[in-house]
C-alpha cells in the first residue's frame, strides 16, 4: 500500500493529476444536475405565478 | 421523408422528452469505464520503462485533452447547424457543451503541466502544443462571456456560434502541432493509423479511460441540453406539461 502511494517517487505529480481530473468530472456532473433543477424550477414557478 | 428526423430534432419538446430518456444510458456506461480505467490504469498497467509510475499521468491527461478538442469539435458543428439552418436546439446544445469543455481543456492543462515538471523539467514552456490548448482554453471562455455579456437570446446565439465556427482552426492546429513543428510534447502514440506502440495492459485502461469519457460527455450534454430547451421555451406551453406530468 505504501509502495502504491509512493507512485515510484511520483506521488507528487500522480495523485493531483488524478484529483484534478476527478474533481473536474464531479464537478461536471454536479452543474449538469443543477442546471436541469435551476431551469425546472423556473418553469414551475412561472406555472404557478400565472395561476394564482 | 427522409429528413422527419431531422425536423423533429428541431422541436424542443421531442428533444427534452428524448434527451430525458437516453441519458442514463450514456451516464452509467460512462462511470464503469471510467471506473474500471481508473483501476486498470493505476493498479493493472505495469510502470513504463523510462517513466516509471509517472507514466499513469496518461489516464488522466490524454482522456481530458481528447474531451477538449471532440467538445470543442462537437460545439462548433452544433453552431453551424444553428447558424445555416436557424435551429434553436443547436444553438442551445452549442450553449451546452461550452463549460464542459473549458472544464477538461483546464484539466488537461494541469495534468500536462504536471506531466512536464518530472519529465521534461519545466510545468511550462511556450512551445506549439501547449500555447494552442491554451488558446482553445481561452476560446471556450471567449464564447462563454460573448453569450453572458449579450442580452437579446438571437444575437448572442448567432454572435457565439460564429466565433465557435472561426476558433475550429484551431482544433487541427493543436492536433498536427507535434508534428509540424519542434514540440516538446511526444507525437501521438495511441491515436495513429496503424498499430499503437503501447503494450495491451497500458492500452485498454487508457481505451477504457477515452470511451468513458466520451460517453460522460454525451451523458453530461443531453442533461444541459435539457436544461438549455427548458430555460428558452419557459413561456410555451409545453414546457408546463412536460413538468407537470
Amino acid at each position: 500500500m505504501r509502495e502504491f502511494l509512493d507512485m515510484g517517487g511520483y506521488a507528487a505529480y500522480v495523485w493531483p493529476s488524478y484529483v484534478v481530473t476527478i474533481g473536474v468530472i464531479v464537478v461536471n456532473v454536479i452543474w449538469a444536475r443543477r442546471s436541469l433543477a435551476r431551469a425546472r424550477q423556473l418553469v414551475r414557478r412561472r406555472a404557478a405565478g400565472e395561476a394564482s | 421523408m427522409a429528413w422527419t428526423w431531422f425536423h423533429r430534432l428541431a422541436s424542443p419538446p421531442y428533444v427534452y422528452g428524448v434527451a430525458g430518456r437516453l441519458s442514463p444510458w450514456f451516464a452509467w456506461p460512462a462511470v464503469l469505464l471510467i471506473l474500471g480505467g481508473l483501476y486498470g490504469g493505476l493498479v493493472l498497467a505495469p510502470p513504463d520503462y523510462q517513466q516509471g509510475d509517472g507514466f499513469r499521468i496518461i489516464y488522466v491527461h490524454a482522456p481530458s485533452a481528447w474531451m477538449s478538442l471532440m467538445v470543442y469539435t462537437t460545439m462548433a458543428g452544433a453552431a453551424a447547424i444553428g447558424l445555416v439552418w436557424r435551429m434553436k436546439v443547436a444553438h442551445a446544445a452549442a450553449a451546452a457543451c461550452a463549460p464542459i469543455g473549458a472544464s477538461f481543456t483546464f484539466a488537461a492543462l494541469v495534468t500536462g503541466a504536471l506531466w512536464g515538471e518530472p519529465m521534461w523539467g519545466t510545468y511550462w514552456q511556450w512551445d506549439p502544443r501547449l500555447t494552442s490548448e491554451l488558446i482553445l482554453f481561452f476560446l471556450y471562455l471567449g464564447y462563454m462571456g460573448l453569450r453572458a455579456g449579450i442580452e437579446d437570446p438571437q444575437r448572442a446565439d448567432r454572435a457565439s456560434a460564429l466565433l465557435a465556427v472561426v476558433g475550429v482552426i484551431n482544433v487541427p492546429i493543436i492536433h498536427y502541432s507535434v508534428t509540424w513543428w519542434n514540440s516538446l510534447h511526444q507525437a501521438p502514440s495511441v491515436m495513429r493509423l496503424g498499430k499503437p506502440s503501447i503494450s495491451l495492459t497500458m492500452l485498454l485502461p487508457l481505451l477504457a479511460m477515452l470511451l468513458g469519457f466520451t460517453l460522460l460527455f454525451i451523458a453530461l450534454l443531453l442533461v444541459r441540453l435539457r436544461a438549455e430547451v427548458l430555460l428558452r421555451e419557459r413561456s410555451s406551453s409545453w414546457t408546463r406539461e412536460a413538468l407537470l406530468t
